[in-house]
Protein backbone atom coordinates (compact mmCIF):
# COMPACT_ATOMS: atom_id res chain seq x y z
CA UNK A 1 0.00 0.00 0.00
CA UNK A 2 1.39 3.32 -1.03
CA UNK A 3 -0.50 5.55 1.33
CA UNK A 4 -1.11 4.73 4.91
CA UNK A 5 -4.44 5.83 6.27
CA UNK A 6 -5.06 6.51 9.88
CA UNK A 7 -7.55 4.52 11.89
CA UNK A 8 -10.72 6.34 12.85
CA UNK A 9 -10.89 7.14 16.54
CA UNK A 10 -14.04 6.77 18.58
CA UNK A 11 -15.70 9.98 19.60
CA UNK A 12 -18.87 10.26 21.60
CA UNK A 13 -21.73 12.22 20.18
CA UNK A 14 -21.99 15.70 21.58
CA UNK A 15 -25.31 16.37 23.15
CA UNK A 16 -26.97 19.74 22.63
CA UNK A 17 -28.08 21.46 25.80
CA UNK A 18 -30.69 23.97 24.86
CA UNK A 19 -32.34 26.60 27.02
CA UNK A 20 -35.63 26.11 25.31
CA UNK A 21 -37.46 23.00 26.32
CA UNK A 22 -38.48 20.62 23.59
CA UNK A 23 -42.05 19.73 22.94
CA UNK A 24 -41.15 16.19 21.93
CA UNK A 25 -38.93 14.46 24.47
CA UNK A 26 -35.73 12.87 23.31
CA UNK A 27 -32.06 13.59 23.10
CA UNK A 28 -30.52 16.02 20.68
CA UNK A 29 -27.01 15.71 19.30
CA UNK A 30 -24.74 18.06 17.44
CA UNK A 31 -23.62 16.56 14.13
CA UNK A 32 -19.97 16.68 13.12
CA UNK A 33 -19.46 19.10 10.25
CA UNK A 34 -16.95 20.22 7.69
CA UNK A 35 -17.30 23.81 6.58
CA UNK A 36 -15.40 25.29 3.68
CA UNK A 37 -15.77 28.06 1.19
CA UNK A 38 -14.47 29.25 -2.12
CA UNK A 39 -15.24 32.41 -4.05
CA UNK A 40 -18.64 31.21 -5.14
CA UNK A 41 -20.14 29.38 -2.21
CA UNK A 42 -20.01 28.29 1.40
CA UNK A 43 -20.48 24.54 1.87
CA UNK A 44 -21.45 22.69 5.02
CA UNK A 45 -21.16 18.90 5.18
CA UNK A 46 -22.79 17.24 8.19
CA UNK A 47 -22.87 13.61 9.35
CA UNK A 48 -26.43 12.65 10.23
CA UNK A 49 -26.56 8.85 10.22
CA UNK A 50 -30.02 7.32 10.22
CA UNK A 51 -31.81 10.36 8.85
CA UNK A 52 -33.88 9.94 5.67
CA UNK A 53 -34.14 12.93 3.35
CA UNK A 54 -37.76 13.67 4.24
CA UNK A 55 -36.73 14.23 7.87
CA UNK A 56 -34.12 16.91 7.21
CA UNK A 57 -34.91 20.56 7.61
CA UNK A 58 -32.72 23.46 6.65
CA UNK A 59 -33.71 26.94 7.65
CA UNK A 60 -32.00 30.24 7.02
CA UNK A 61 -33.30 33.40 8.58
CA UNK A 62 -31.60 36.51 9.88
CA UNK A 63 -28.17 35.09 8.96
CA UNK A 64 -28.71 32.06 11.17
CA UNK A 65 -28.64 28.71 9.43
CA UNK A 66 -30.31 25.85 11.28
CA UNK A 67 -29.81 22.23 10.31
CA UNK A 68 -31.91 19.54 11.88
CA UNK A 69 -32.62 15.91 11.21
CA UNK A 70 -34.71 13.19 12.81
CA UNK A 71 -33.52 9.61 12.36
CA UNK A 72 -36.04 7.00 11.35
CA UNK A 73 -36.56 4.52 14.15
CA UNK A 74 -35.60 0.99 13.28
CA UNK A 75 -35.42 -0.75 16.67
CA UNK A 76 -38.59 -2.76 17.23
CA UNK A 77 -40.26 -3.12 20.60
CA UNK A 78 -39.54 -6.84 20.78
CA UNK A 79 -35.81 -6.25 20.81
CA UNK A 80 -33.83 -5.91 23.99
CA UNK A 81 -30.39 -4.38 24.09
CA UNK A 82 -27.43 -6.58 24.82
CA UNK A 83 -24.86 -3.85 24.27
CA UNK A 84 -25.50 -0.18 23.63
CA UNK A 85 -22.44 1.83 22.73
CA UNK A 86 -24.11 4.81 21.08
CA UNK A 87 -27.27 6.77 21.69
CA UNK A 88 -29.70 7.87 19.06
CA UNK A 89 -31.59 11.10 18.88
CA UNK A 90 -32.26 14.12 16.77
CA UNK A 91 -29.52 16.20 15.20
CA UNK A 92 -29.47 19.96 15.49
CA UNK A 93 -26.89 22.63 14.84
CA UNK A 94 -26.93 26.33 14.09
CA UNK A 95 -24.44 28.60 12.40
CA UNK A 96 -24.30 32.34 12.07
CA UNK A 97 -23.33 33.27 8.54
CA UNK A 98 -21.16 36.26 7.90
CA UNK A 99 -21.65 36.24 4.14
CA UNK A 100 -24.69 37.35 2.22
CA UNK A 101 -26.25 34.20 0.76
CA UNK A 102 -28.29 33.85 -2.39
CA UNK A 103 -31.26 32.22 -0.68
CA UNK A 104 -32.96 31.24 -3.91
CA UNK A 105 -30.13 28.95 -4.93
CA UNK A 106 -29.32 27.04 -1.76
CA UNK A 107 -28.80 23.39 -2.58
CA UNK A 108 -28.96 20.42 -0.24
CA UNK A 109 -28.16 16.78 -0.87
CA UNK A 110 -28.38 13.83 1.49
CA UNK A 111 -26.42 10.72 0.69
CA UNK A 112 -25.88 7.76 3.05
CA UNK A 113 -26.43 9.87 6.12
CA UNK A 114 -24.25 12.78 4.98
CA UNK A 115 -25.95 16.12 4.39
CA UNK A 116 -24.28 18.58 2.07
CA UNK A 117 -25.60 22.12 1.92
CA UNK A 118 -24.22 24.55 -0.66
CA UNK A 119 -24.90 28.22 0.03
CA UNK A 120 -24.01 30.39 -2.97
CA UNK A 121 -22.67 33.82 -2.11
CA UNK A 122 -24.19 36.92 -3.52
CA UNK A 123 -21.54 38.54 -5.68
CA UNK A 124 -19.64 41.30 -3.90
CA UNK A 125 -21.08 44.72 -4.44
CA UNK A 126 -18.92 46.33 -7.07
CA UNK A 127 -17.33 49.56 -5.86
CA UNK A 128 -19.21 52.28 -7.61
CA UNK A 129 -17.42 55.44 -8.44
CA UNK A 130 -19.51 58.41 -7.62
CA UNK A 131 -19.09 61.28 -9.89
CA UNK A 132 -19.07 64.63 -8.29
CA UNK A 133 -20.22 67.40 -10.45
CA UNK A 134 -19.13 70.87 -9.77
CA UNK A 135 -21.29 73.86 -9.86
CA UNK B 1 -17.09 -1.27 43.41
CA UNK B 2 -18.76 1.67 41.81
CA UNK B 3 -19.41 -0.32 38.67
CA UNK B 4 -20.92 -3.17 40.61
CA UNK B 5 -23.35 -0.87 42.32
CA UNK B 6 -24.40 0.80 39.09
CA UNK B 7 -24.95 -2.53 37.41
CA UNK B 8 -27.50 -3.44 40.00
CA UNK B 9 -29.39 -0.21 39.79
CA UNK B 10 -33.00 -1.32 40.06
CA UNK B 11 -34.36 0.89 37.32
CA UNK B 12 -32.01 -0.27 34.66
CA UNK B 13 -33.84 -1.40 31.56
CA UNK B 14 -37.19 -0.07 32.66
CA UNK B 15 -37.03 3.21 30.80
CA UNK B 16 -37.14 3.08 27.04
CA UNK B 17 -34.15 5.16 26.08
CA UNK B 18 -30.65 5.27 27.46
CA UNK B 19 -30.66 7.17 30.71
CA UNK B 20 -27.92 9.37 32.07
CA UNK B 21 -26.99 6.40 34.19
CA UNK B 22 -26.57 4.11 31.21
CA UNK B 23 -24.25 6.62 29.69
CA UNK B 24 -22.30 7.03 32.89
CA UNK B 25 -21.91 3.28 33.08
CA UNK B 26 -20.71 3.19 29.51
CA UNK B 27 -18.18 5.94 30.10
CA UNK B 28 -16.95 4.15 33.18
CA UNK B 29 -16.82 0.92 31.22
CA UNK B 30 -14.57 2.58 28.74
CA UNK B 31 -12.41 4.02 31.50
CA UNK B 32 -12.02 0.67 33.20
CA UNK B 33 -11.77 -1.19 29.94
CA UNK B 34 -10.45 -4.65 30.65
CA UNK B 35 -12.17 -5.19 33.96
CA UNK B 36 -14.71 -7.98 33.63
CA UNK B 37 -18.35 -7.01 33.88
CA UNK B 38 -20.27 -8.57 36.70
CA UNK B 39 -23.14 -10.08 34.78
CA UNK B 40 -22.66 -8.90 31.23
CA UNK B 41 -20.79 -10.51 28.40
CA UNK B 42 -19.09 -7.53 26.84
CA UNK B 43 -17.92 -4.03 27.60
CA UNK B 44 -17.87 -1.09 25.22
CA UNK B 45 -14.67 -1.56 23.31
CA UNK B 46 -13.93 2.06 22.49
CA UNK B 47 -13.19 1.09 18.91
CA UNK B 48 -14.79 2.68 15.84
CA UNK B 49 -17.44 1.93 14.73
CA UNK B 50 -19.55 1.88 17.86
CA UNK B 51 -22.08 -0.94 17.87
CA UNK B 52 -25.52 -1.39 19.30
CA UNK B 53 -26.45 -5.04 19.74
CA UNK B 54 -29.96 -6.22 20.48
CA UNK B 55 -31.87 -9.45 20.25
CA UNK B 56 -35.34 -10.92 20.19
CA UNK B 57 -36.32 -14.58 20.24
CA UNK B 58 -35.42 -15.08 16.57
CA UNK B 59 -32.47 -12.85 15.73
CA UNK B 60 -29.51 -10.90 16.97
CA UNK B 61 -29.32 -7.38 15.52
CA UNK B 62 -26.13 -5.37 15.21
CA UNK B 63 -26.40 -1.72 14.22
CA UNK B 64 -23.68 0.81 13.60
CA UNK B 65 -23.48 4.42 12.48
CA UNK B 66 -21.03 4.69 9.61
CA UNK B 67 -22.21 7.62 7.49
CA UNK B 68 -20.88 8.45 4.08
CA UNK B 69 -19.22 5.28 2.89
CA UNK B 70 -19.85 3.22 -0.21
CA UNK B 71 -20.73 -0.46 -0.15
CA UNK B 72 -17.44 -1.55 -1.67
CA UNK B 73 -15.64 0.10 1.26
CA UNK B 74 -17.50 -1.98 3.82
CA UNK B 75 -16.97 -5.61 4.67
CA UNK B 76 -18.93 -7.74 7.11
CA UNK B 77 -18.02 -11.33 7.93
CA UNK B 78 -19.12 -13.94 10.45
CA UNK B 79 -16.99 -16.82 11.67
CA UNK B 80 -18.51 -18.99 14.36
CA UNK B 81 -19.63 -16.56 17.04
CA UNK B 82 -17.41 -13.75 15.87
CA UNK B 83 -18.63 -10.83 13.76
CA UNK B 84 -16.09 -8.62 12.03
CA UNK B 85 -16.80 -5.24 10.45
CA UNK B 86 -14.00 -3.67 8.46
CA UNK B 87 -13.93 -0.77 6.10
CA UNK B 88 -12.56 2.55 5.16
CA UNK B 89 -14.23 5.91 5.19
CA UNK B 90 -12.88 8.21 2.55
CA UNK B 91 -13.74 11.88 2.43
CA UNK B 92 -13.07 13.05 -1.12
CA UNK B 93 -10.92 16.13 -1.51
CA UNK B 94 -12.68 19.32 -2.39
CA UNK B 95 -11.33 21.64 -5.00
CA UNK B 96 -7.94 22.95 -4.06
CA UNK B 97 -9.02 26.57 -3.82
CA UNK B 98 -11.37 26.06 -0.88
CA UNK B 99 -10.62 27.38 2.57
CA UNK B 100 -11.66 25.16 5.46
CA UNK B 101 -13.27 26.72 8.53
CA UNK B 102 -14.06 23.47 10.30
CA UNK B 103 -13.00 19.90 9.75
CA UNK B 104 -14.69 17.67 12.28
CA UNK B 105 -15.55 14.67 10.14
CA UNK B 106 -12.95 11.94 10.18
CA UNK B 107 -11.71 9.68 7.45
CA UNK B 108 -9.76 6.50 7.86
CA UNK B 109 -9.80 2.77 8.20
CA UNK B 110 -11.70 0.82 10.80
CA UNK B 111 -11.91 -2.74 12.02
CA UNK B 112 -14.17 -4.00 14.73
CA UNK B 113 -14.67 -7.49 16.05
CA UNK B 114 -17.53 -8.58 18.28
CA UNK B 115 -18.35 -11.81 20.04
CA UNK B 116 -22.03 -12.57 19.52
CA UNK B 117 -24.20 -13.39 22.54
CA UNK B 118 -25.52 -16.64 21.03
CA UNK B 119 -24.79 -19.09 18.25
CA UNK B 120 -26.15 -17.88 14.92
CA UNK B 121 -26.98 -19.49 11.61
CA UNK B 122 -24.05 -18.16 9.60
CA UNK B 123 -25.61 -19.05 6.26
CA UNK B 124 -28.61 -16.78 6.77
CA UNK B 125 -26.91 -13.63 8.05
CA UNK B 126 -28.07 -10.50 6.23
CA UNK B 127 -26.54 -7.03 6.17
CA UNK B 128 -28.09 -3.79 5.00
CA UNK B 129 -26.66 -0.28 4.65
CA UNK B 130 -29.20 2.51 4.59
CA UNK B 131 -29.06 6.20 5.52
CA UNK B 132 -25.51 5.68 6.78
CA UNK B 133 -26.45 2.93 9.20
CA UNK B 134 -25.18 -0.60 8.90
CA UNK B 135 -27.59 -3.20 10.17
CA UNK B 136 -26.71 -6.88 10.41
CA UNK B 137 -29.46 -9.39 11.15
CA UNK B 138 -28.13 -12.69 12.48
CA UNK B 139 -30.76 -15.44 12.86
CA UNK B 140 -30.18 -17.46 16.01
CA UNK B 141 -29.31 -21.09 15.50
CA UNK B 142 -32.07 -23.54 16.43
CA UNK B 143 -30.41 -24.64 19.64
CA UNK B 144 -29.94 -21.04 20.78
CA UNK B 145 -33.63 -20.12 20.41
CA UNK B 146 -35.79 -20.21 23.50
CA UNK B 147 -37.90 -23.37 23.72
CA UNK B 148 -41.24 -23.52 25.39
CA UNK B 149 -41.40 -26.55 27.60
CA UNK B 150 -44.76 -28.22 27.94
CA UNK B 151 -45.57 -29.07 31.52
CA UNK B 152 -47.54 -32.22 32.01
CA UNK B 153 -49.83 -32.41 35.01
Amino acid sequence: MATQTQDIQVRDKREVKSDAEQTIPGRVFSPNVDIFEDDQALTIVADMPGVPSENVSIDLRNDVLSLSGVPSVSVTEKEEYVLQEYDTGKYFRQFTLSEVIDQEHIEAKLNNGVLRVTLPKVGPAKPRKIEITEG
Amino acid sequence: MLIRRLENWPFEGLSGGASELDRLRRDLGRLFNGLPRVNGWDTPAGVFPLLNVSQDSENVYVRSEVPGITLDQLDVSVTGRSLTVTGERAIPDEQSNVRYHRKEREAGKFRRQLTLPTDVDNERVQAKYQHGILMVVLPKSEKAKPKKIAISG
